[in-house]
């Protein structure tokens, strides 16, 4: 069995409302394609949902990485913005930097990280501020 | 019977081959094969849409008719209230129940009544704590198979209800059959209906094992005898039972209405409901109580068995629910809702399985490889989604590609593409001379 898995690329650019969403459901459309659990599925679609709203609302660029392998799906989002000073505190339920004018909306409700967090098995966040952020979350398949 | 039963069915004497249909379908279920549109059975959710965009009359729906009523000892109708906004609201209910009566039916019950029970055990259901956000109502057969092909992640999200018409059915059949002393397999039941999923609904029924229903009869099939029937009707009769409430459910926000809640959305139309399915899926809307969809635009109104125009239908719809809402005040008429029938949340439905269709292959790996290849093709196709292929769009024949159930040149334009190259190795080769024939330029 090769390691090699199917690799999806996605340019997001920030503030681009109109295509938000696309990313995440060209990788859940594969993952139908490729017959992965609809419970598992729908937790990848969330959490890179999430992750990709992020880079729309907060970051001026960055790219959705799906590395989809038989058994599990990788997915990892590159920013370049502002970062996050407290990962810790951006972490908990309810705490949103976004601005007014995104929350009006319907979204920065503080929700993003810990959805994150919640649907995926692995999840790892790095961010320098003034520099950008990087998400990575594995769902394992079964 | 076949693995699964379609009420939507093909005459291919009238199909053109048009590629209509094709591109109209929300599970892409149709290919053009050989001139003749094909519907892929598993991916087919009986929502109607091809048959009311084909013009030549091509799609149609099987149907019961007024004929099988022999076969039975007694014959109870059960009117979709959608079966009232046929007429304009100046002929009463209880005259176009009164119409059925002279048609061959001994008795009418009303599927309003049935929604009205429903509506009851819905708002008890609502109250639950486990109740999985946004609640997504199953009283419409083609959402319910839309979520089955392509959302089976949102299968617990739907209403374990049984839709008006099985309660209504269940309920008739056993007092009729304890009142009349016939046996219920003697009693007809049959369902007067403006919609092809709920046909498929009688003879494949979502959640039962067997449908309490005999049949299913489009309105459209009855509508000119009923017509006729209507004028030797009495005006004073009384036959209608059903409120405001249940005869509401015909009109798209109806069902909302009639369960009371607030925290709602009303999404009609079939491509309007995937759309907004695939916002649950991705928990944007977990704060909604409960979403009523409904595969037709406007309701069941809109449905493509219904005679009457979809927006004349609501207008008399409307009226016609102001009348009887004064008049049901006026006779101190009750809803079935204020008594829920406790049988309806217990009643022992089967479970709503998946019936994924997006899936390539059983093989994983395999399904892998044909992603990539699936997305190769796909860079090659010209991205026009013109459909003359006879698959609806470019990303469809690349899976069809895949699959082996189409060729590359079955594009027009790849196929324009191949003959170019062909002439040119032609004009090439004609140009080429036998060696003996071949003289240099200096000879000249």
């Amino acid at each position: 069995m090769s390691e090699q898995g199917l690799v999806l690329e996605f340019p997001l650019q920030g503030a681009n409302f109109e295509s938000a969403g696309e990313a995440s459901s060209k990788i859940k459309r594969v993952l139908q394609q490729i017959g992965v659990r609809a419970d598992i599925i729908r937790r990848v679609a969330i959490g890179s949902y999430e992750a990709e709203m992020n880079v729309i609302i907060h970051a001026y660029r960055g790219v959705i990485k799906a590395a989809i392998y038989p058994d599990r799906t990788e997915i990892a989002v590159e920013d370049e913005g502002p970062g996050i000073a407290d990962i810790q505190l951006a972490m908990r339920e309810g705490y949103s930097t976004a601005p007014d004018y995104i929350r009006e909306m319907g979204f920065g409700a503080g929700m993003g990280l810990p959805n994150m967090t919640r649907c995926s098995d692995e999840f790892d966040i790095q961010s320098t501020v003034g520099v950008g952020t990087n998400i990575r979350m594995i769902f394992q398949h079964s | 019977m076949p693995e699964y039963f379609h009420s939507v069915k093909l005459t291919p004497e009238r199909c053109k081959g048009c590629v209509n249909c094709t591109k109209r379908c929300p599970t892409e279920a149709i290919r053009i094969r050989e001139g003749k549109a094909k519907i892929t059975e598993h991916r087919c959710i009986d929502c109607g849409e091809c048959i009311r965009r084909c013009t030549n009359h091509a799609k149609t729906a099987v149907t019961d008719s007024l004929d099988d009523l022999g076969n039975f000892q007694y014959n109870i109708a059960l009117p979709a209230p959608t079966l009232y906004a046929q007429f304009s609201s100046d002929i009463s209910i209880d005259v176009i129940l009164g119409g059925l009566l002279t048609l061959g039916f001994d008795e009418v019950y009303e599927v309003a009544q049935g929604a009205e029970i429903v509506s009851a055990a819905t708002r008890e259901y609502l109250k639950k704590a486990d109740v999985k956000k946004p609640a997504i109502s199953s009283a419409c057969p083609a959402v319910v198979r839309l979520i089955q092909v392509k959302f089976p992640e949102l299968i617990d999200h739907l209403i374990p209800i049984e839709a008006p018409v099985e309660v209504a059915a269940r309920l008739v059949r056993a007092s009729r059959s304890a009142a009349l002393q016939i046996p219920p397999e003697k009693i007809g039941v049959w369902f007067l209906t403006p919609c092809p999923a709920k046909m498929t609904a009688v003879k494949q029924p979502l959640g039962a094992d067997k449908s309490n229903i005999s049949g299913a009869i489009a309105i459209s099939q009855i509508y000119g005898e009923l017509l006729k029937a209507i004028s030797t009707v009495p005006r004073d009769s009384r036959h209608r039972r059903a409120t405001a409430e249940g005869v509401g459910w015909a009109l798209s926000g109806g069902e909302t209405r009639a369960v009371a809640a607030v925290n709602a959305m009303v999404v009609d139309e079939i491509h309007n409901v995937s759309e907004i399915l695939e916002q649950v899926a991705l928990g944007k809307l977990n704060k909604v109580d409960y979403i009523e969809c409904l595969a037709c635009s406007g309701g069941c109104i809109g449905g493509p068995l219904a005679v009457e125009n979809r927006f004349v239908a609501e207008h008399r719809m409307k009226q016609r629910l102001e009348k009887i809402r004064a008049e049901d005040d006026r006779r101190g008429a009750v809803s079935q809702a204020g008594n829920p029938d406790p049988e309806v949340l217990t009643y022992d439905r089967r479970a709503i399985v998946p019936r994924p269709i997006m899936r390539l292959d059983e093989d994983i790996f395999k399904a892998m490889h044909k992603v990539e290849i699936m997305e190769q093709t796909l860079k090659k196709l010209p991205g026009l989604d013109c459909g003359s292929c006879g698959s609806p769009n470019c990303r469809a024949l690349a899976e069809d590609i895949v699959q082996g159930t189409a060729a590359e040149t079955d594009c027009l334009f790849k196929l324009r593409e191949r003959v170019r190259d062909l002439a040119q190795e032609m004009v090439d080769l004609a140009k080429k001379l036998p060696p003996p024939l071949e003289k240099d330029d200096d000879d000249k």
